[in-house]
């Protein structure tokens, strides 16, 4: 069939989803499509399938700046020995509300 | 924090009853509370017919959308077609089962047929489905013009049902209109992409609205059925001005030439809502029915 060339050339795209009971969009997987508005629709028509969100992103993949696993140790390291980052290394006095 | 604030994180805190779904069930049944009774003064079985006809369209489509099933051209467009089918399909049963209790006081031994034997054990003539969902789709250009004047009609011909005076015809709609509203779009957003796309596509797509358009026109006929439920069902006549409009605006952005083919004949003055249908349409039920017949009665 004269079409088959052409036929992987669907850009990828991400697809960010929110729950219902969420407040921030996570990554369910990918999808290919023609053009964002195409995405927009597979994504529902892939991803939504058991009620899982209310609001859809979808992102092309090649717009995506991801780190490296190479820079994995100067990136993510050094964060892990300051453990007076996480607000329980610190004592809260009794009499403080709220927190 | 201000209690606006709050709010939003309150519902994370909520517990949910089903502790294995991270973002919830949240499932409704579209007909729950709803009274299951005919309502008087309107005519059982001419009811009963009335929702054998949109439902026996929804089942019928869905057969022919599901045998689209490993043939589309990208996986992303099965799943699309495969919920498009099981829309229908959910669609057929709640129809089917209105009919079955409907007509059920009037039969000679008082029980109504279930979906199951309403879908399985009829014959061809006494299915009522208009004859535009019994063709077997040549290519993908007609699946998507079939689709796109299929859930035009069905959509104009719901929302006016929204109103019905059966409260179960009412709900039925009232989900449908939420199905339908996105089968519309897909359909349109594929004509308007092969219309206005490549020579080859956009003569595809003509050839195939060309190939399709014959049939229209028994969408809009008026039935004497029809007419014994004013109030209850939808005149089909009043639809042509909404969906000939809907048409035209997605012929116009695909850049394709409104069809001018003539309407399919009638047969001695019958066609698909009478229960005389196209010759494709008794292989189509040859296939629907063969498990069912060849089990009588059997459960998975």
């Amino acid at each position: 069939m004269e079409g088959s060339q052409v036929r992987s050339g669907w850009p990828l795209y991400e697809v960010f989803l929110r729950g219902k009971r969420g407040l921030n969009h996570v990554h369910v997987g990918s999808l290919h499509a023609a053009d964002p508005q195409m995405a927009l629709h597979h994504a529902r028509d892939l991803y939504t399938r058991r009620n899982e969100g209310v609001s859809i992103w979808v992102v092309a993949a090649r717009d995506i700046t991801a780190s490296s696993p190479d820079e994995k140790d100067p990136f993510f390291a050094p964060s892990g020995d300051k453990v007076y980052r996480h607000p329980t290394f610190y004592e809260i006095p009794d009499d403080v509300p709220h927190m | 924090m201000t209690e606006d604030e709050f709010a939003a994180y309150q519902s994370l805190s909520e517990e949910t009853e089903d502790h294995r779904w991270a973002f919830g069930t949240g499932f409704t049944d579209p007909l729950e509370g709803i009274d299951a009774s005919v309502p008087d003064g309107v005519d059982a079985v001419a009811l009963a017919t009335y929702c054998l006809m949109l439902g026996d369209d929804a089942l019928i489509y869905s057969h022919r959308l599901q045998q689209w099933m490993t043939r589309l051209p990208e996986l992303e467009e099965e799943t699309a077609l495969a919920n498009i089918a099981l829309d229908l399909l959910g669609q057929a049963r709640m129809l089917l089962a209105r009919a079955g209790r409907a007509e059920a006081p009037r039969r000679p031994d008082g029980s109504g047929r279930d979906e199951d034997e309403l879908a399985f054990f009829r014959d061809e003539h006494e299915f009522r489905n208009v004859r535009l969902v019994e063709a077997l789709d040549a290519d993908f250009a007609e699946l998507t013009g079939r689709l796109l004047i299929f859930s035009s009609w069905r959509l104009a011909l719901f929302s006016r049902l929204t109103d019905s005076a059966d409260p179960v015809l009412a709900a039925i709609a009232a989900k449908g209109v939420k199905e339908l509203t996105y089968h519309r779009d897909y359909a349109a957003q594929w004509v308007i992409r092969l219309g206005d796309g490549t020579p080859l596509s956009h003569g595809k797509m003509q050839a195939a609205l060309d190939a399709v358009w014959p049939l229209v026109d028994e969408l809009f006929e008026a039935d004497s059925v029809t007419a014994a439920l004013s109030g209850v069902a939808a005149d089909p006549a009043a639809l042509r001005g909404e969906v000939g409009a809907v048409l035209d605006a997605v012929f116009d952005a695909a850049t394709l030439d409104h069809p001018g083919a003539a309407p399919m004949a009638r047969v001695a003055g019958k066609s698909g809502r009478d229960g005389v249908h196209t010759e494709a349409f008794g292989y189509l039920l040859a296939e629907l029915q063969s498990v069912a017949r060849a089990h009588p009665g059997a459960t998975w």
